[in-house]
């Protein structure tokens, strides 16, 4: 797809994370908007400075060494607009990620319905349900007050009912909440987000907005069988910067500066992930996935529907340790290719945990942290999987949809010292499916992206063109299973320069065909014993063209899921081979 | 870059903010001298309400309960003290089941906050009370020995330090642990056999301050009644000799031990403070901030060096390659053996 100029805005995008703050500039390089560079410093939310102006200043500052170009006046204030000298930008949009996890009650009329809902909410941004009230609990109502009081909640997130449903049982909990919040100091009280039944906003509005900060969003649970989160998630994004205003220094001046466009970072990656399935394929949708220091995200999205999970639990900086609360040692340990001793990588996640932005300097310590990277991986993936638009189609149940194209951003990827080593954490931790091109951002810019859609969409259509991304290959990975070494799947590649190239794809094995960057071949795949390549069904083939990326071609003919030996010995060849077949 | 910063000091100025998690009362003024075990402030962490309905146990609508409701808000109540009422025949009325507060009265309600024993702070170290944070706590400022370290088990502890370490890379056994050290807390080496923590809280000690530790040990180290804290970090570590020269010569002083969870976004760590009288105030290198440079003492944090001490030599002006294949800034760094070294910035500490 090609697009040209229509306006000129250069954009300055500040992505404020946990670990690491980024200042990457977008600008018209010739006729097409380029991005230039990226400045990186320490995040400062934490003493001694607890104020991110600091790690962002140093960023920009990093920046203008990296360009030549001014961006700060000798104020220190960023430059915007443009100045006729050319220094400054015209726009500035940021993103955040850092802070304290958010800590919700959720309050809904029934378990398994309102009270979901909310919880689901809460789920889309940075956020621990630190208690849930429903009419079910049975508690009396001093008991929930005193659990809302207890729980110390930023957000109290109220879902009650369905449009039109009960009003009494509604009130009811309402009461428990406000009166909660009177009993707390006023600048300690939670902020509320009702989105429940909508003809009890003017009651909620009498009890509540008196006491507290309310918001009122559209209810997310409209009737029993349906959800709408995205408008909510608009009042969650505000909400969220309030309470980070409260808890950071800073987070208010770069709102200011950003127009009021700063979004929580996950948000920001939801966006850019629906944006793109506007423009890609609409019988796919798209998947992307962050895996950062504070959280991991998944967002999938075909024709503009969005689902978005965040992960707070699952990061791989100061909470990796929590990994463990999730899962078993062994789930980690079935991905390392050597041997290790058990103790050993407990040890490693608990260090890990104590210093999150250290890294990994050893052969042995990057083995530990890219398997953990694999099954949190896989353990977010399969929690989204419920809340997928239904649109998205896959060969089966907990397996992968069929997804075109799937980015992957975070640090434990853009730094993975081979570009075969990120594609196979992303390879064992998705385990994605059918035909897909896997994206990696290196540059860590699609947060960013997501934050400038809205104000210069031209900008994120021409940045996904350019080579800011690594496509890290194209890949085919036929569903089904089979016995080691049956061939699934005969694949015949005709390149551009006529030549071709026939390949029998033998069950338990990855397979690369080198195709280079911006090369195109076409496929003819024939899955073999009802495999699916997502053609139309189990043993359906068919013709298919795909662009060259850093691998390549790459056929992932492991199973779905991944059939991982039980034998340790023959699960450790497997592993090396599986990483000697990827360059690594 | 910013250099992150441990303090492994044998004496400076040692300020730390003691705070509640919600607002409380301060008991303590400005200018005061504590002890580590003194309360400076309260608060209600685990309140009690109790939701009286008067309209539904009188027996009358809303509006004319409250007119029955013989208490307001703010007012103190003991146990049966007279609520509501009397209304009706025979005459009914509503008592305080429990002594407390009403802390709401109206709507035909009355919400009564029991009495409950508040959450004491402690100033967790001997010192002057410098200044106070309104509804919050206080700043307590002493001189010492500071040492810092990565994980503690959220306890808090003061007493005498007694040394079972007899070389930085000592392991602690549970028959090292004996009678004679009832009452002290203990610094110990590697410690990976729960039964040494069974043997503490036997005799018991008051505290236990580990080079290193087990992975494995967290959930036991969760348990105990006593602090635990680990200098070093998990697996087997020696201890740094920074580390191992301020404590090995303090042996025998009391000391505070803030066993306390790490928490990065408040910038707080466990650590040890050896209160010493310097006869004079000495400057808190904490509130300089630099970025790394040549010349800095560092502790390097992670494999193959972890828990090492050095000197930077020179920082990369280009991106290093380490053994991992990973490429990062980082520096040139001659170890306390003279082995010249080189670790991701990434992986350093500033030592001060």
């Amino acid at each position: 797809m090609m697009s040209s100029i229509v306006v000129t805005d250069s954009i300055l995008a500040i992505d404020i994370g946990s670990i690491t703050t980024r200042a990457a500039l977008f600008d018209v390089v010739g006729s097409r908007y380029r991005f230039i560079a990226t400045g990186t410093a320490p995040t400062t939310a934490a003493p001694p400075f607890s104020d991110v102006r600091e790690g962002v200043n140093r960023a920009i500052y990093r920046l203008q060494e990296i360009t030549g170009r001014t961006l700060l006046g000798s104020d220190a204030s960023l430059l915007i607009p443009v100045q006729p000298d050319g220094s400054g930008v015209d726009k500035l949009v940021v993103t955040l990620s850092a802070g304290p996890n958010i800590r919700v009650v959720a309050v809904g009329l029934l378990e398994n319905v309102s009270l979901d809902s909310a919880r689901n909410l809460a789920k889309t941004t940075y956020t621990t349900v630190v208690e849930n009230i429903s009419l079910n609990d049975r508690r009396k109502q001093d008991a929930r007050i005193d659990a809302i009081l207890r729980a110390r909640p930023d957000l109290i997130i109220v879902a009650g009912g369905i449009d039109g449903g009960a009003e009494h049982s509604v009130s009811n909990l309402l009461e428990a909440v406000g009166l909660a919040c009177y009993l707390m100091p006023r600048s300690q009280r939670p902020q509320v987000l009702y989105a429940g039944n909508s003809s009890v906003q003017q009651a909620v509005e009498n009890a509540i907005a008196s006491i507290t900060d309310l918001h009122i969003a559209p209810n997310i649970r409209p009737s029993i069988t349906s959800e709408q989160l995205t408008p909510a998630q608009v009042q969650l994004s505000r909400i969220f910067k309030n309470i980070r205003s409260q808890q950071m220094y800073g987070v208010m001046d770069f709102d200011q500066w950003a127009e009021g466009r700063m979004l929580p970072s996950a948000t920001a990656f939801g966006r850019i992930i629906r944006f793109l399935s506007h423009i890609y394929d609409p019988k796919k949708g798209v998947l992307g996935v962050d895996i950062g220091a504070s959280s991991v995200s998944v967002a999938a999205a075909i024709k503009g529907k969005l689902a978005l999970r965040v992960f707070p639990q699952l990061g791989l900086g100061g909470q990796i340790q929590q990994v463990l609360e999730y899962m078993p040692l062994e789930q980690i340990t079935r991905w390392l290719p050597e041997d290790f001793v058990p103790d050993d990588v407990r040890s490693y996640l608990h260090n890990k945990a104590a210093y999150p932005a250290s890294l990994p300097a050893t052969r042995e310590e990057l083995f530990i942290e890219q398997a953990v990277a694999r099954q949190i991986l896989r353990l977010a993936v399969q929690k989204t999987m419920s809340s997928l638009p239904f649109e998205m189609k896959s060969a089966g149940h907990n397996i992968v949809p069929w997804s075109e194209p799937i980015l992957a951003s975070g640090s434990v990827l853009s730094q993975a010292p081979t570009p075969g080593q990120s594609l196979l954490v992303l390879l064992d931790g998705l385990q994605p499916t059918g035909v897909t091109t896997i994206v990696l951002d290196q540059n860590n810019l699609l947060a960013s992206l997501g934050a400038a859609a809205e104000a210069n969409p031209l900008l994120v259509v021409q940045i996904l063109e350019s080579h800011a991304f690594l496509n890290l290959g194209t890949v085919i990975a036929p569903v089904g299973v089979a016995r080691a070494r049956v061939p699934v799947l005969r694949l015949r590649a005709t390149f551009e320069d006529g030549t071709e190239s026939k390949h029998e794809i033998k069950f338990g094995s990855i397979e690369v065909i080198p195709l280079p960057q911006g090369k195109e071949a076409q496929l003819h795949l024939q899955p073999l014993h009802r495999f699916d390549v997502g053609m139309g069904g189990p043993g359906r083939g068919g013709r298919v063209k795909v662009v060259g990326g850093a691998l390549g071609i790459v056929i992932d003919a492991r199973g779905r899921p991944i059939q991982i030996p039980s034998d340790p010995e023959r699960r450790r060849e497997a592993m090396q081979r599986w990483h000697w077949t990827l360059g690594n | 870059m910013l250099a992150p910063v441990v303090q492994i000091t044998p004496l400076t100025q040692i300020r730390r903010h003691r705070e509640l998690p919600i607002p409380g009362n301060i008991v303590v003024r400005q200018g005061q001298k504590v002890e580590a075990r003194d309360v400076i402030a309260e608060a209600h962490l685990e309140p009690e309400h109790i939701l009286l309905n008067i309209a539904r146990s009188l027996h009358v609508s809303p509006e004319k309960a409250d007119d029955l409701i013989q208490r307001a808000a703010g007012e103190f109540v003991t146990q049966d003290d007279l609520i509501a009422g009397p209304t009706g025949f025979p005459k009914r009325v509503v008592r305080a089941p429990r002594s407390g507060r009403v802390v709401v009265a109206g709507d035909g309600l009355v919400l009564l906050q029991a009495n409950t024993a508040p959450y004491e702070l402690k100033a967790g170290m001997p010192g002057t009370v410098t200044d106070l944070i309104p509804d919050r706590g206080a700043v307590i400022e002493t001189t010492g020995a500071l040492v810092q370290g990565v994980w503690g088990n959220g306890r808090s502890e003061f007493g005498m330090m007694q040394v079972k370490l007899d070389n930085p890379e000592d392991q602690l056994q549970k028959d090292m642990l004996d009678v004679s050290l009832r009452g002290a807390i203990v610094l110990g080496g590697y410690c990976d056999d729960p039964q040494v923590f069974k043997k503490a809280a036997e005799i018991p000690l008051r505290g236990l301050i580990l080079v290193s530790m087990s992975a494995a040990m967290i959930p036991h180290a969760q348990k105990t009644t006593f602090p635990i804290m680990v200098l070093e970090g998990f697996g087997f570590h020696p201890l740094n000799a920074i580390g191992y020269n301020i404590l090995a010569t303090n042996n025998g002083r009391e000391i505070s031990l803030n066993a306390e969870h790490i928490d990065h976004y408040k910038g707080v760590r466990p650590e040890i403070v050896i209160p010493l009288d310097a006869g004079h105030t000495p400057n808190d290198a904490s509130l300089v901030v630099e970025d790394f440079a040549p010349g800095q003492q560092v502790r390097i944090i992670k494999a193959p060096y972890a828990g090492k001490t050095g000197n930077i030599t020179a920082l990369s002006q280009e991106p290093l390659k380490f053994p991992s294949g990973i490429r990062a800034p980082g520096a040139y760094i001659t170890l306390s053996d003279n082995e010249d070294i080189k670790v991701p910035l990434a992986n350093l500490e500033k030592v001060i």
